[in-house]
């Protein structure tokens, strides 16, 4: 199963932990083979939300919620299972500035 | 009549069975299953099943065996009944695995650790709190949806809808049906173990309504806190059903007749129960043996000094003295300094408790009311009256205990 870990952070701390460290997180999962994706991202200000309703392209400017921690970063993660989802969000870095939300990614049934 | 007579012992052991083995067998058919839905429909099936069959065929040699065996083969009929309407080219491809052995399913040792996956499941710390609760009580000790919701003053769907809600996510996020490995036992077991003593907090001092107790949810802890020191005997294990066993074998002295609140130092000692004190210092024995007691089976240590004083004025302070400067040293909280200034009060005189309550009642504790009411007791002993009456009058606002409202209007009559 594929979890979606999104990086949470304060404005303030979107830079509080070095992109090294960041990058390097991403390249020991990529070696054991657990990483699909994983791409830090633009700060709120360049963010553009979009919405259908009723069939029709709602497109605003930010993020999708007002909240004082935005949206910095994802992981796109392969773990058996909910603990293991956890226990890799547990090791990405900015948990520990901010908040990392772990979401199982559905299967699309079409 | 004879039909009758003869149905008759069989259906009442059968009905025996699922009181001492139902949850057993679901454990075990969640884990078969992989789904608690489907699991409790099987189980269900089973025990219809064992209605229609066992009063002609006569009891299974292993009913558990039987019962577990019997439920899954109806949730795998069920299965393929569904998946027929669903597509018809795929009748019977899975039909096999309905014929492994079933005995290695239902052994023992396989069976006790389903019941400790189950409640491992049940309080995952990725399930809300609320849904931890409701959902261990459902699943783990069988209650119904209206009972929960009843002792817990919650309206019955929004209860129901918490548990759908928390199987829901079980399901969808893959939380996985096991035991917690070695490394991450200690955090995952203070879960379990917080959901038990909030089931039995709850159970012993409701926090709201008329009553004081609500006996049903105290005994359920400990039965819960029992089936944990069986299963897992870890020393924060043992620490907890000591505390609720040390905690509850005060009940009948708690209350008076007319549902007051008696307060520890007023109570008919002789109404305590002492095979439970007996059984609970023997397990703050054990979890102390450890070497590294735990905030439980410290707490526990604390209420076993209390139920081992002959009198009130017996009691050795001085030995909660320490019990909880232990506590503060490796669980502190402004709860336990508030306690451990009431023992300090108990031994050095109330204006040294007082020192530390001034400090509590006015910053952290501001809103917590039994702050204010200890407060209040200790300024009444020194002869302060106005400020006991503000205390007092404070604690009153906080509380929305009717009992506890009763004890505090007494004190400020007294004045």
């Amino acid at each position: 199963m594929k979890y979606l870990c999104l990086v949470y952070l304060e404005p303030d701390k979107l830079h509080a932990v070095p992109d090294r460290e960041c990058a390097n997180c991403g390249q020991g999962l990529r070696e054991r083979g657990v990483l699909v994706a994983a791409e830090a991202l633009e700060p709120t200000e360049t963010a553009t939300t979009v919405r259908v309703r009723s069939g029709k392209l709602l497109v605003t400017d930010g993020p999708f919620a007002e909240t004082k921690e935005q949206l910095a970063g994802f992981y796109l993660v392969d773990a058996h299972d909910l603990n293991e989802a956890i226990q890799i969000a547990s090791k990405i870095p900015p948990a520990r500035e901010g908040s990392v939300e772990v979401r199982p990614v559905r299967e699309l049934n079409p | 009549m004879g039909a009758v007579d003869t149905a008759t012992p069989i259906q009442e052991s059968i009905a025996g069975l699922y009181e001492t083995e139902s949850r057993r067998v679901l454990a075990t058919l969640i884990r078969l299953l992989g789904d608690f839905d489907a699991a409790e429909e099987a189980l269900h099936d089973a025990f219809r099943a064992a209605l229609e069959q066992w009063p002609r065929e006569g009891v299974p040699a292993n009913p558990r065996a039987w019962l577990v065996s019997t439920g899954r083969f109806k949730a795998i009929d069920a299965g393929r009944r569904r998946r027929r309407f669903d597509s018809l080219d795929d009748v019977g491809g899975k039909a096999d695995v309905a014929f492994i052995d079933t005995a290695a399913w239902a052994d023992d040792e396989s069976v006790e650790d389903d019941r400790l996956r189950l409640i491992f499941t049940c309080c995952h710390p990725a399930l809300g709190p609320d849904a931890q609760v409701a959902l261990t009580l459902r699943e783990v000790c069988g209650l119904t949806t209206e009972e929960i919701a009843r002792a817990f003053l919650t309206p019955a769907p929004t209860l129901a809808q918490r548990i759908v809600r928390a199987k829901g996510k079980i399901r969808d996020a893959r939380i996985p049906y096991e035991v917690p490995s070695r490394a991450e036992l200690p955090e995952r077991l203070e879960a379990v173990l917080r959901v038990v003593y909030l089931v039995f907090n709850e159970g012993y001092s409701a926090s709201s309504g008329e009553q004081v107790t609500r006996h049903d949810l105290s005994a359920e802890a400990i039965r819960l806190g029992r089936l944990l020191v069986e299963l897992l005997p870890e020393p924060e294990a043992q620490g907890l059903l000591a505390l609720m066993l040390l905690h509850d074998s005060r009940r009948a002295a708690r209350t008076s007749p007319d549902g007051d609140l008696v307060l520890l130092e007023d109570q008919d000692r002789s109404l305590w129960n002492r095979a439970q004190i007996a059984d609970g210092v023997r397990l703050v024995e054990q979890a102390f043996s450890s070497g590294h007691p735990g905030p439980y089976a410290i707490q526990a240590a604390i209420a076993a000094v209390h139920a081992e004083a002959p009198t009130a004025a017996a009691t050795d302070w001085n030995e909660i003295v320490g019990l909880y400067d232990l506590l503060m040293r490796i669980a502190p909280s402004p709860i336990v300094e508030l306690n451990r200034a009431v023992a300090i009060a108990m031994r050095d005189g109330p204006a040294a408790g007082l020192a530390i309550i001034d400090g509590l009642a006015s910053g952290e504790l501001r809103d917590y009311r039994l702050a204010h009411a200890v407060r209040g007791e200790l300024c009444r002993r020194l002869g302060r009256a106005a400020d006991a009456q503000a205390s007092f009058e404070r604690a009153l606002k906080l509380t929305r205990q009717e009992p506890e409202r009763r004890l505090i209007e007494r004190r400020l009559a007294e004045l």
